[in-house]
Order: structure tokens, then C-alpha cells, then sequence
């Protein structure tokens, strides 16, 4: 079974990467959303797959014994979803803001930060 | 309190002054100057107990364990040669403190400077004390930085600014030599105190890395002590206020290098090496440092260039090894830290009381500053070499050290007295020319100085005749236990101020017959001089700012090639780095997977969720209009979550709903406001590149993550979260129990995140559109005119 989830990691990774490396900041916003998801399967799988049973304790027992998912990366996933939403959401605000004052989506024109042409330091001291 | 206590506190007073100085500044005005003079005065009164057990040539150790682990200690080492150095920054400082008082009084940073002088004596106490390698190299370089403080003192010039970072850069570039130097001795000698390096002597000198520990402490000691070619900075240095040219570029710091050479000679010094490269070095320095000074018109320079050939004079005699050249070096750096300091605090009461120091415009302040000249020509006849001064002492030994008449000694002796007629002209030059004569117009009317400014050249003279008149107490006190511990066997120094005829006295009175020649012709050499530097054009100084350029250039060009600024190019080389570790370093070490099984058992709906992903992934790349590609990434995230729900993890399922649900509305939301270009915008000669790097990272994750499942699975803090998740934390669902309960903190912590993202991304919903342009023009001006 793992084989099949390496393969669709591979794809998610592809995709995702591809997508970041366009020049359009909406395409570099979808690739992050997918490298979340990707980021996230690939922890998933790592920590091995179980069908069916979650990681509950059942009400007679104290302790899980039997066989269930892995609980870790399943709680490390829960906050990777929750932090790479936030990413994504301050990214899409900040996109549309240096949209609307840039007036361009693509990344080649954002150069507020490292001007082209940009003078050089003085040789003084 | 014991004696190690007491010395710790000793040190440690400087700084403790540096903390006070600008708040005493503020209540006192200049008269803070008599309170601080408190500090060094104290520093002199504790080291003075020493004295006693120093003039039996003994060894005084001490200090604190630091960092044992390590073998690194905060430890001192006080004998002859560390003593004199500390009675000198301790004693002239205290005088330098006084003089800054009437110096800079009125100047609105006057605290500051008292500041900066104090840190700067706190760090050179440190640097000549110091047993432990470690501290020495701290101390060095926090001499560098506080030399670096108080040249850039007057920052709004750009000449101090530049001198500034070129005395930073010469010294504290020399400071990393030293340390390499020191590492490397620590390796041969295993030791990491001077106190004990003594006995590893032959160790070092037989030692194949000898020659490499020389170069690199050499490195250190003649670019602090400015040796020819490392000279340039100490002359551009005088663009420090004058009490610090007197006291850290003439009297301590620059000695600092010669300090190391002699606390060292016991160890490296005696070889063929050394016999060579200081002679040679500290000769040519002698020369050439001499005749630069005559060039020179201003006061302040033509003494920085006699410091500096003073400098070369004591490398020459350390480094010579002809018996009494040792004892020479050491009565020669006393006498000089007492005349040099005294001449240039002369040199500064001119400049302040005439506002003029070019000694071709000054010209009769005998009558109105008698006091002042008396003082100079006391320090002059010490520098000149003349009886009955200190001076004449240290130049009476030198001769006689080189007095052989071999044709090594013959070559040095020549050298010397030609550096020191040329030395003795200056001299007079400084202290003889301004006061006589006809009296020249200055910017103020000159008039006596005030007692804060002659009180502390007018001791340093006097001492410079005490010195010499009870020349049997100083050689007791001083000379004999420095040059005893210089040498590292028992000396006896025994020249006294009484001329005898002979050889050395014959060479003392040529040197002043030729000094004086070189007095009177004084003009035509100047002109001399210019005239072949003139030829020469370039010099290390001229190097210096090329040097920088050059670095500013290769920077500035570097830069832009590494940050061209656009994204797509940053992205580019991350992820073909990415995928370079992800690839070679398997494929290198041949760690790949086995090949993988695909299990033909895996029930259809799993495969068709999965089929459902990739459609869905491949549709958002694919997708011609916005909508389809909100959609299609909406479908990736749900196929997503039915995977996990199928396997076994619920809560992230919901979570994954819930996520992908706001994301989707989120972004049709916004996206409706935002052009997305119909199709991929990228030509296909960039597609295919792009495609393969994508591709390569895709890869190496899987394979990664193929080895990883094909190892075997560690479950240890699964089983732990398992068994005790209700017995411990009285919770059923054992992911919901780490995320509240063991690993609550770093919850607490992505709540945080989660909050700070909501608080930015209201801000940067509200800000105004107009405010945002502005900051997009990047124009400072543009935010203040509005």
C-alpha cells in the first residue's frame, strides 16, 4: 500500500512545485496549498498506514493495545493543516493587496524591495 | 578581601569608571576629570604591592577557573615586563584623564570620551596582564575596538570616520593572525598560559609548525604596532582628539605589539627566523618612519611618524639578540612612553591655545607660554637622546648593545643613527621651532595653558629627569625585573646617567651632531623627501581605500548576481537544490529503495480517491479559468481528506473538510478580484525545464519516503501516547489528548501563529489603498512631504 501513497506523493509534490515556480502569483498561491497537502501525506504515510481503526481508546480499556492508526502524526498533521491554512490565507490577503497597488499579478514586476537599476552604495565612508 | 579578589576588582575598575564617567560628566562639567583620575590612581596603589616581590624578578600569578571544561581560565600573570606596562597605562592614563578635562571641556560628548578612554584603559590593562591565551586575544581586540571608538570620536568628519575603520581594520585584522598564531602554539606546547608556555621553549622553537606560529604572531604585533607596511593607519589615526593620540598611539596601544613580541621572545624568539624577520622588519620601520616625520608639518603627524620609527627602533632591539639589546628595548620603551606622551599633550596645548599646530606657521610662544615650552624642551632633550634624561640612558644602552663591531652590529648601528638623528631633528623641531623666533599671526592669541593641561606632560618630563637621576632606584625597580623577564633569564641593567667615554657615547654625540644638521636643513630635506614620495605615487594608504572599493564593488556586483530580485529565479535554484539532496546523495551512496510493490489487492474506491486527487491536481494545472482551478483544488483537498478518514484518522479528515471548505471560499472570494491568465502564461521553453525540476522533486520525495517505509518502524512514543493517553491524561482519543495534553504548549503556540495571521491579515484588509501606494514608491521623502 505504500507504494501507491509514494506514487500519489510524488504527483503532489510535482504538481506542487510546479505551480510555485510559475511567474503568476495566483499559481504560486495554489502550489503552496498544494505542498501543504502534499507535506501532509507524505508525514502521513511515514508513520505508517492502518485502516479503518482510529486511535480511541475504547471505553472499557485504560490503554490502546490493539492494533490502530498511529496516533503522532496524525496530531502533528492537525496543526501542519491549521498553521499551512494561515500561511495560505495571509499569502491570498497579501497577494490581493500587492495586486491592487501594483496593479500586475506577475512576480517578474514586484520589485519594490530590490528595485531594478538600483544605485549603487557609496565608495566613501 | 585576598589578593586575587583585589586584582579581579582592579581590573574590572576601567569599566566600572566608563559606566559612571557620563553621568559624573553631567553633574561636574570637566572637574569630573579629578574624580575619574580616582580610578586609574587606585589601579596604580594595588599594582604598586607587587612591586616589591616583581623586583626580586619574581613571578606573580593568579585568577579564576572560567570555562574548566574547556581549560580556559581568567588568569594573570605579573612580572617585570607586565608591571612597567601596567604602572604606564595606569599612571599616563591617569594623567590623560586630567589632561581630556581642560582638553575637551565644554565639548557637549565629554562623557563619552572619558568613556571610551576608560574602556580602552580597562581593555589594555586586560591585554597585559592576561596569562590565559583566550584573554589575551579578548583584550587585543577590545583595544582595536575601543581605539576604533575614540578615533571615529569626532564622527561627523568623514577623514576620522575613514581613520577610524582603517585602524579597525589593519589591527583587528592582525588581532585574527594572533589568534591563529596562539591556536597554533596551544597545539604544539598543549598549554593554553603564558605562565606555563615559559618551559616549552625548545618545544616551539624545534617544532615543524614553528615558522607558521611566528608569521601569524607577527602578523598581530606589526599591525598593532604599525611596522613598515602596515604603518598607514597609526599617522591617519592623529584624526583622534590629542589626548588619545598621546595616550593610545604613542604611550600604550602601539606598544601592545611590541609587548607581545617580547613577552614572547623567551619562547620563539633566539632562532635564525627571528633574528631576521624583526631586525629587519623593525629597521626598515626606523627609517622610513623617521624620514616621513620630517616631511610632515603638522605637530601631531610628525610625532605620529616618530612613534612609529620608535616602534621599529624596540622591534630592531628585540629581535636582534646581541646581549644588552634586550635591556636597551626595555629602557628605551619606558623613556619613550614618558616623552612621547608629554610632547604630544604639548603638541595638543598648542593646538588648543593658538589654534594652530603647522609648525611652519607657528613661530615665538616662548614669552607667552613659558611653562608650556620648558616642558617641551624637557621632553625633546629626553627624545633626543641627550643628558641628563631618561633618554640618554636608553640611547647610551642601545649604542652599547650595538657596539660590536661585527657586520651585523655595524649595518644596525648605522641604521640607528640615522633614524635617531633624523628623530632628534623632529624633536626639535616640535618643541624648539613654535616657541622661538619671530612671532607668527595665529587664529588665537596664545596664552598659558591651564593646569589640567600642563599638569599631566609636565610629570611625564619630570619623571623623564627623576627617572634618570635616580637611575640606580628605576634599573632596580624597573629595568632590571622588565628586562629580566623580557629575556626570560636574570639581567642586570646598570647603565647610569653619568657619561663615560667611550664607544656608545662617541655614537650619541655624532647621532645629535647629525640631528642638529639635520635641524638647521630642516626645509630642504622636507622638500627632499616630498620629492621622492612624489616619484613614488602609490602607497599603502592610497592601497587601502582601493582595497575597500574594490570590496564595496565586488559586494555590491555579487549581490546583484545572487539577488536579481525576482522570484521565479530564487524559486528555481531552491528547489533544484531540493532536489539535489533528495537525488545525489542516495543515488551517491547507493541508498535507493528497493523497487517498489504495487498491491494488486487495494479495493477499488481507494484507487478511484486517488484517481479523484491526481484529476483534481492535474485540473488546477491545466485550468483555463478561475473558477475551475478554485474548484479543482477543492476537489485535490476533499479527496484528501476521504483518504484520511478511510485511514483510520477522522479528526484530520473533519479538519481537512472544514480547511478546504474555507480555502476554497476564501479564495473565490478573492480570486474574483484578481486576473488569473487564462492558461499557464509560461513559454514552452521554460514549461519543460520548469516540468523537470518538478519532476526531480517529486521523485526524490517518493523515493524518500519509500526507504523510509522500508525500514522497519520505530512505534516507542506511538505506544507511549497509547498507554497512557487515558491512564495519565483521562482521554479516549489519543490524538486529541496529544494535541491538548502533551503537547499543549506548542498548541497554545500554533494558536498564536493562528492570531497573529487573522490580526496581519486584518490589518492589511483595512489599510487604505492610498497609504500602500506610498510605500510602494520606497521614497522616505514622499511619507514626510505627506
Amino acid at each position: 500500500m505504500e507504494a501507491w501513497f509514494a506514487l500519489l506523493v510524488s504527483i503532489f509534490f510535482t504538481v506542487a512545485v510546479y505551480l510555485l515556480l510559475s511567474k503568476s502569483i495566483i499559481r504560486v498561491l495554489l502550489g503552496v496549498a498544494i505542498l501543504g497537502n502534499a507535506v501532509n501525506l507524505l508525514i502521513f504515510t511515514g508513520g505508517r498506514l492502518t485502516r479503518g481503526v482510529p486511535p480511541v481508546v475504547p471505553g472499557h480499556q485504560d490503554a490502546l493495545t490493539g492494533p490502530a492508526a498511529n496516533a503522532l502524526p496524525q496530531a502533528l498533521i492537525l496543526t501542519a493543516i491549521v498553521i499551512s491554512f494561515s500561511f495560505f490565507a495571509f499569502l491570498l490577503v497579501l497577494a490581493w493587496r500587492a495586486y491592487e497597488v501594483l496593479q500586475t499579478d506577475n512576480t517578474d514586476e514586484m520589485r519594490v524591495a530590490e528595485p531594478k537599476d538600483e544605485p549603487a552604495p557609496p565608495l566613501g565612508y | 578581601m585576598d589578593v586575587a579578589a583585589l586584582t579581579f576588582l582592579a581590573l574590572a575598575l576601567p569599566f566600572v569608571g566608563a559606566l559612571v564617567a557620563p553621568l559624573l560628566t553631567r553633574l561636574l562639567g570637566h572637574n569630573a576629570a579629578w574624580v575619574l583620575a580616582l580610578f586609574p590612581a587606585a589601579i596604580v596603589l594595588h599594582f604598586a604591592r607587587f612591586w616589591p616581590d616583581v623586583a626580586k624578578s619574581e613571578v606573580v600569578t593568579g585568577g579564576y577557573a572560567w570555562i574548566p571544561s574547556f581549560n580556559v581560565s581568567f588568569s594573570w600573570l605579573i612580572d617585570g615586563l607586565s608591571l612597567t606596562f601596567v604602572l604606564l597605562i595606569a599612571g599616563i592614563g591617569m594623567l590623560i584623564v586630567l589632561y581630556s578635562g581642560g582638553y575637551l571641556k565644554g565639548h557637549p560628548q565629554q562623557g563619552r570620551f572619558f568613556s571610551f578612554i576608560l574602556m580602552f584603559m580597562g581593555s589594555m590593562l586586560g591585554l597585559v596582564v592576561s596569562d590565559s591565551f583566550l584573554m589575551l586575544f579578548v583584550f587585543w581586540e577590545l583595544t582595536s575596538i575601543t581605539s576604533f571608538l575614540l578615533i571615529g570620536f569626532d564622527h561627523s568628519r568623514e577623514a576620522a570616520r575613514r581613520a577610524a575603520l582603517q585602524a579597525l581594520v589593519v589591527t583587528g585584522g592582525g588581532g585574527l593572525f594572533l589568534l591563529a598564531g596562539l591556536l597554533i602554539i596551544w597545539n604544539v606546547s598543549g598549554v593554553t598560559q603564558l605562565s606555563l608556555l615559559m618551559a616549552f621553549g625548545t618545544e616551539m622553537r624545534e617544532s615543524p609548525f614553528y615558522l607558521a606560529a611566528l608569521i601569524l604572531v607577527l602578523g598581530g604585533a606589526f599591525t598593532k604596532s604599525a611596522q613598515f607596511p602596515f604603518h598607514f593607519w597609526l599617522p591617519n589615526a592623529m584624526e583622534a582628539p590629542t589626548p588619545v593620540s598621546a595616550y593610545l598611539h604613542s604611550a600604550t596601544m602601539v606598544k601592545a605589539g611590541v609587548y607581545l613580541l617580547m613577552r614572547l621572545n623567551p619562547v620563539l624568539g633566539g632562532t635564525p627566523e627571528w633574528q631576521i624577520l624583526l631586525p629587519l622588519f623593525g629597521g626598515a620601520t626606523l627609517v622610513i618612519g623617521a624620514a616621513l616625520a620630517c616631511r610632515q608639518t603638522d605637530l601631531k603627524l610628525m610625532l605620529a611618524y616618530t612613534t612609529m620609527a620608535s616602534l621599529g627602533l624596540l622591534v630592531m632591539l628585540t629581535g636582534l639578540g646581541f646581549p644588552h639589546a634586550i635591556e636597551a628595548a626595555a629602557l628605551y620603551l619606558v623613556a619613550h612612553s614618558l616623552f612621547k606622551g608629554a610632547l604630544f599633550m604639548v603638541a595638543g596645548i598648542i593646538d588648543h591655545e593658538t589654534g594652530a599646530r603647522d609648525v611652519t606657521r607657528l613661530g615665538g610662544l616662548g614669552s607667552a607660554m613659558p611653562l608650556t615650552f620648558v616642558i617641551a624642551l624637557a621632553a625633546a632633550f629626553s627624545m633626543g637622546g641627550l643628558f641628563p634624561f631618561f633618554g640618554f640612558i636608553a640611547k647610551e644602552e642601545i649604542y652599547y648593545a650595538l657596539s660590536g663591531f661585527d657586520r651585523r652590529s655595524v649595518v644596525f648601528a648605522a641604521i640607528a643613527i640615522l633614524g635617531n638623528a633624523l628623530m632628534f631633528a623632529v624633536a626639535f623641531a616640535v618643541a624648539l621651532k613654535p616657541f622661538i623666533g619671530a612671532k607668527a599671526e595665529t587664529p588665537k592669541a596664545a596664552h598659558e595653558a591651564p593646569v589640567l593641561l600642563w599638569l599631566g606632560p609636565a610629570l611625564l618630563a619630570a619623571k623623564g629627569l627623576s627617572a634618570a637621576l635616580l637611575s640606580g632606584l628605576t634599573h632596580e625597580l624597573v629595568s632590571t625585573p622588565m628586562a629580566s623577564a623580557i629575556s626570560g633569564e636574570p639581567r642586570a641593567v646598570t647603565m647610569s646617567v653619568v657619561p663615560h667615554v667611550g664607544v656608545p657615547l662617541a655614537m650619541s654625540t655624532a647621532t645629535a651632531l647629525i640631528g642638529i644638521v639635520f635641524y638647521l636643513k630642516l626645509d630642504r630635506l622636507r622638500g627632499f623627501i616630498a620629492a621622492i614620495l612624489a616619484d613614488i605615487g602609490w602607497g599603502p594608504d592610497r592601497g587601502f581605500d582601493q582595497l575597500i572599493r574594490g570590496l564595496v564593488r565586488f559586494s555590491v556586483g555579487l549581490t546583484r548576481r545572487l539577488q536579481s530580485g525576482r522570484l521565479d529565479v530564487y524559486m528555481t535554484a531552491t528547489f533544484i537544490l531540493v532536489a539535489c539532496v533528495l537525488l545525489v546523495v542516495p543515488l551517491t551512496y547507493g541508498e535507493l529503495p528497493r523497487a517498489p510493490f504495487f498491491a494488486p489487492d487495494v479495493p477499488l474506491h481507494e484507487l478511484a480517491i486517488m484517481a479523484i486527487a491526481v484529476i483534481g491536481l492535474v485540473a488546477v494545472v491545466l485550468a483555463p479559468d478561475r473558477l475551475t482551478a478554485i474548484v479543482s483544488l477543492g476537489i485535490q483537498g476533499f479527496a484528501v481528506a476521504v483518504i484520511f478518514l478511510l485511514y483510520g484518522a477522522p479528526d484530520l479528515a473533519f479538519t481537512q473538510f472544514m480547511i478546504e471548505t474555507l480555502s476554497v471560499v476564501v479564495l473565490a472570494l478573492v480570486m474574483t478580484r484578481l486576473r488569473l491568465s487564462p492558461s499557464d502564461h509560461r513559454p514552452l521553453a521554460q514549461k519543460v525545464p520548469d516540468f523537470a525540476i518538478a519532476l526531480a522533486c517529486g521523485l526524490g520525495f517518493g523515493l524518500m519516503l519509500l526507504k523510509t517505509t522500508g525500514v522497519p518502524f520505530d512505534s516507542t512514543l506511538t505506544e507511549f501516547f497509547n498507554l497512557y493517553s487515558k491512564s495519565i491524561a483521562h482521554g479516549a482519543n489519543v490524538v486529541n489528548v496529544i494535541i491538548v495534553d502533551f503537547r499543549g504548549t506548542d498548541t497554545l503556540g500554533e494558536i498564536a501563529v493562528v492570531m497573529v495571521t487573522g490580526l496581519a491579515i486584518l490589518s492589511l484588509v483595512r489599510l487604505r489603498a492610498g497609504s500602500l501606494r506610498r510605500i510602494a514608491d520606497n521614497d522616505p521623502d514622499a511619507e514626510e512631504r505627506a
